[in-house]
């Protein structure tokens, strides 16, 4: 294997550890199966492992560190989806990739496939410290300050097996970003971290705590502005052990950091925490500038060189193909490197299921990495794909690769590349199906031009409370609740997940499936005849309220 | 019952413990036992005196303890014996071992095999623990 571009490169030591922990799981199933271990006590460990009980299926959740893969891990998800699922795999909005036709008995081997290519499944559920995520354009975008995915590995390996921190009141999710430009939705974490750099050079951090979405959606609280990166994994064991030791635990609604912090106040929890700094051994939890020179030598940059005259030829190619230059429209993100530029693959074709991708899909994107992009590929929190670093005379070829197999959807941002959770055709939790809606809400929007002229609108929808579509943080959020064995969505408007991160207000009463449909259609055309100029829907919404959506959604002639 | 030993040091034998209000009261005793809910903090005054401080574990998802057992060590320097003992798993052998505790009260007959399996696992960990480490040379990694 290469060494890869944009992630930490495993050594001996981190396979022994990843083949160790399998084989750990493999006595778990084992115990299980003689009855050892209850299926109570079973849970929680597989869960921990990523093992999920679905309506139909076992369903693997294999973690993607910071949303950054290889071209082999790419096609050994491929490899997954044809022996031990139905020939697909799932995006999630924590940029990891689900399974959900699997059988227990099948996890070892499948464990054993995946660590061959230093993948694994850890902490991508139970009450601990999940996979972290961080940035999709990390280290490559032109606004960014630093690069946050050495201190998100920092946090992954810090993270894994804490001894103190695998039985939480509740989960425990991280997000990193080094931008100024929140793309991982900092403030709806459990701890959200932006880095910047300080003034001697190190790299400080602003953390945000007690944000999150589900039952109770609240926007996270600054805790701290600028952490010293000595003080990072001090600060955080402070920040958990509080939690650990006083969220509520009778209750799983209600176990969340979110509902500690609001309880305490944001500066009472700041004083807990620093009650605990102030009796902790700091020195033992010193983040040192040789501690993370270590993992960053582990990480391999790419060597970044375009022909002169790069940006010429994509400015022809743009000119010369009206299809192709909407896509870079809508698909890419500026590179900060001259003569390169960022892609963005919709997986969210009209009328498919958003961040469904075919095992054919898998290989042929690995392919198109190794010839456009380094061979990396990363995953971002709204169910799509990117190539980080791609030469901008190769764009239009790599944009004539994924129209090959269907993901030239020129979609991204708009209102076609929406989030959905898996909701009832999967999942044990959910009230009504999330898919079904998304696809019809695709089909009706599919004319590519008038997303276009739409602009930005993200859809998010979640097939119940535990909002894991993060209808919350939607500009439009739809939410599937039961009446009385109907499905009907509650609508949501002005959610954000940006730096002005907002929890979406509800519209009214819900509505069944197509009328919701219909509903946002007419809120569309409302914002169409609303919008002054170049105004966003979340710019004309905050300008004219809520009340003429209100009007046109509940408009029904 | 059955007493397990994750270290080193050899559980000793002890007074039954009082609970928490009793030693508070009576301020004598040489073991205690503290609920999951209860704050370690609370021990200060009778730290000299305490040779045993048994942690009970309503059930094995409740990760209290954990937090309890390194702040005895970390924060208030307690040299005693922890003791675990209620609800826990072989699988989580190694963390209470990490986070200070000493031994564990298993019910009478229990396979200590798991237990004994589980302490030898890993041969590395990601993060500094209350023992004597040594610290590797990648990232946050000790050796075990």
């Amino acid at each position: 294997m290469t060494t890869a571009i944009g992630q930490y490169q495993y050594d001996q030591v981190d396979r022994d550890f990843l083949a160790a922990r399998i084989e750990e799981f493999s006595e778990q199933v084992a115990r299980r199966l003689d009855g050892a271990l209850t299926e109570d006590e079973f849970k929680p460990l597989r869960l921990m492992n990523g093992l999920y009980l679905q309506l139909h299926a076992y369903m693997l959740r294999v973690a993607v560190p910071y949303g950054t893969l290889n071209a082999a891990q790419v096609r050994a998800f491929a490899d997954v989806a044809r022996r031990y699922d139905r020939g697909y795999g799932h995006f999630t909005t924590r940029q990891n990739i689900q399974f959900n036709w699997i059988r227990l008995e099948d996890t070892p081997d499948i464990l054993r496939l995946l660590a061959d290519v230093d993948m694994h499944a850890l902490q991508t559920s139970g009450n601990c410290i999940r996979n972290v995520t961080s940035d999709e354009f990390a280290g490559a975008a032109a606004d960014e300050l630093v690069d946050p995915r050495v201190h998100a590995e920092i946090l992954r390996q810090w993270s894994t097996l804490h001894p103190e921190f695998t039985f939480l009141p509740r989960k425990f999710k991280i997000a990193i970003s080094g931008s100024p430009n929140d793309r991982v939705a900092a403030r709806f974490h459990d701890i959200g971290v932006i880095a910047r750099p300080g003034d001697d050079g190190r790299v400080v951090f602003q953390i945000f705590v007690g944000g999150g979405l589900g039952r109770t959606p609240i926007v996270g609280q600054e805790l701290y502005d600028s952490v010293p990166e000595e003080r990072l994994l001090a600060t955080l064991e402070a920040i958990i052990r509080v939690y650990n030791a006083h969220g509520r635990r009778d209750n799983i609604y209600k176990a969340r950091i979110k509902i500690l912090v609001q309880a305490l106040g944001v500066a009472a929890y700041r004083n807990e925490v620093e009650a605990e700094l102030a009796q902790m051994d700091i020195a033992r939890y010193r983040l040192s500038p040789e501690m993370v020179a270590s993992i960053e030598a582990r990480f391999a940059a790419p060597d970044l060189q375009a022909p002169e005259g790069a940006a010429a030829v994509l400015a022809e190619q743009r000119a010369q193909n009206m299809v192709f230059d909407r896509w870079v429209r809508s698909n890419t993100h500026a590179h900060r490197s001259e003569g390169h530029i960022i892609a963005v693959v919709s997986l969210k074709p009209p009328g498919e299921i958003p961040g469904d991708v075919t095992a054919d899909q898998l290989d042929r994107l690995a392919g198109l990495s190794e010839r456009f992009a380094y061979g990396e590929l990363r995953t971002t929190h709204l169910q799509n794909v990117v190539f980080g670093h791609v030469r901008q005379d190769q764009l239009y070829d790599l944009w004539r690769g994924l129209v090959d197999v269907g993901l030239g959807a020129p979609n991204v941002g708009l209102i076609g590349d929406i989030v959905a959770c898996p909701g009832l055709d999967y999942c044990a939790l959910a009230n009504a199906r999330s898919i079904p809606i998304a696809q019809k809400l695709g089909a009706r929007f599919a004319d590519m031009t008038l997303q276009e002229q739409i602009g930005a609108l993200q859809i998010n929808i979640s097939g119940c409370i535990n909002a894991c579509g993060h209808h919350h943080a939607g500009h439009i959020g739809l939410l599937g609740v039961d009446k009385r064995g109907e499905e009907f969505f509650q609508m949501t408007l002005g959610g954000r997940a940006d730096d002005q991160a907002t929890v979406g207000k509800i519209l009214g009463p819900a509505l069944p499936e197509d009328d919701t449909v219909d509903a946002i259609a007419r809120i569309v055309d409302r914002y169409l005849q609303e919008r002054s100029g170049q105004e966003s829907f979340l710019e004309t919404l905050k300008r004219v309220g809520e009340a003429p959506f209100k009007e046109a959604a509940y408009d029904t002639v | 019952m059955t007493l397990f030993n994750l270290g080193a040091r050899e559980a000793g034998h002890y007074a039954e413990p009082v609970t928490l209000a009793d030693l508070v009261e009576q301020g004598e005793a040489r073991s205690v036992v503290l609920e999951s809910g209860d704050e370690v903090a609370a021990l200060k005054p009778y730290l000299n005196r305490l040779e045993l401080v048994v942690l009970r574990f309503p059930i094995f998802r409740d990760g209290r303890g954990f937090t309890q057992a390194r702040e005895l060590r970390e924060y208030l320097h307690f040299g005693g014996e922890i003791r675990v003992e209620g609800h826990v798993l072989p699988d989580q052998a190694d963390f209470l071992k990490r986070c200070g505790v000493d031994s564990v009260v298993l019910p009478e007959g229990s396979d200590v095999r798991p237990w004994e399996r589980q302490l030898k696992r890993y041969s590395v960990s990601f993060q500094r623990s209350v023992l004597p480490e040594k610290v590797l040379d990648v990232g946050t990694r000790v050796a075990r």
